[in-house]
């Protein structure tokens, strides 16, 4: 149950982390099937997930929102791309306003999830993140680099905390 | 040219950094010079386009700080500007902190017994 390997390549801007589970594929891909237990790893303790809406078919919506400390409620959603139970899901995942409603005035970014089955009963999990666009990371980065560092530095962990 | 410096933005270097960013020849060329140094002719042979086209793609670079040009007797040596990819770097640092933690928490789900097996 540990992350085994992350690989970073900022000039494709992905991002790539393999971890593997004493736990056979089928379980490994409830935990993204199943919302009940989707929200539970998703958000972290400070920031707890409600999925509202849950359709893990090709070009459906997953819908959250995150609570945060004040009550104060972020919203995000998937988009489902692709999906191959239980070997592979292709998301979309964006940030909503406070309806729930995607915000296209924020960066979206896209990440695909493998689930290989390895003997006795383990399964690594391969999940890739894309930029997928020039502008989706400059965005992103524009977050980053325009305030004074410490301030702006909580400011993108909350922004990627909700996403 | 120091006021240049000063005026040009946040965002206008974002722009640039991207519009170089974007290209899969620019992307190479930086991957390349920020392992060591090449001359502009060495980059040239490397790709099937002519010697000129190379030259735009790395005054591109240059224009987007990536990379950094120097002349050494008749030669123009290019070197990669790590710094510049510092800023991406950040946000990936960012995004691997952030699935790292996500990660932990799957693995305590994952830990739980099934509600199925013991109703």
């Amino acid at each position: 149950m540990t992350v085994i390997d992350v690989r970073k390549d900022p000039t494709e801007l992905s991002m790539t982390v393999a971890s593997e589970w004493d736990a056979p594929v089928a379980r490994v891909w409830q935990l993204w099937a199943d919302p009940r237990k989707l929200e539970r790893w998703w958000g972290p303790p400070t920031f707890p997930a409600t999925v509202v809406e849950h359709d893990l078919r090709p070009g459906g919506k997953v819908s959250y929102y995150m609570t945060g400390p004040e009550g104060d409620r972020h919203h995000g959603w998937w988009r489902v791309v692709a999906v191959d139970e239980p070997h592979r899901l292709d998301l979309e995942d964006g940030f909503a306003d406070t309806d729930g409603n995607p915000d296209d005035t924020l960066p979206t970014t896209r990440f695909t999830v493998t689930f290989v089955e390895l003997p006795s009963g383990r399964t690594r999990m391969l999940i890739e993140n894309r930029f997928p666009s020039r502008e989706a990371m400059d965005q992103l980065i524009e977050m980053g680099m325009d305030e004074g560092l410490a301030e702006a530095m909580g400011q993108i962990d909350a922004i990627l905390a909700d996403s | 040219m120091v006021v240049d410096e000063l005026l040009r933005t946040d965002t206008e270097r974002t722009d640039l950094l991207f519009h170089a960013l974007a290209d899969g020849t620019r992307r190479d060329i930086v991957r390349l010079v920020l392992e060591g140094e090449h001359s502009v002719s060495d980059l040239a042979r490397r790709y099937p386009m002519s010697f000129a086209a190379v030259q735009k793609h790395v005054a591109v670079l240059e224009r987007a700080e990536l990379v950094s040009k120097h002349q050494r007797g008749r030669e123009r040596i290019v070197r990669g500007r790590i710094d510049a990819v510092r800023d991406v770097n950040r946000l990936l640092d960012e995004l691997e902190t952030l699935w790292r933690d996500r990660i932990q928490r799957f693995g305590d789900v994952l830990a739980e017994p099934d509600q199925g097996d013991r109703p």
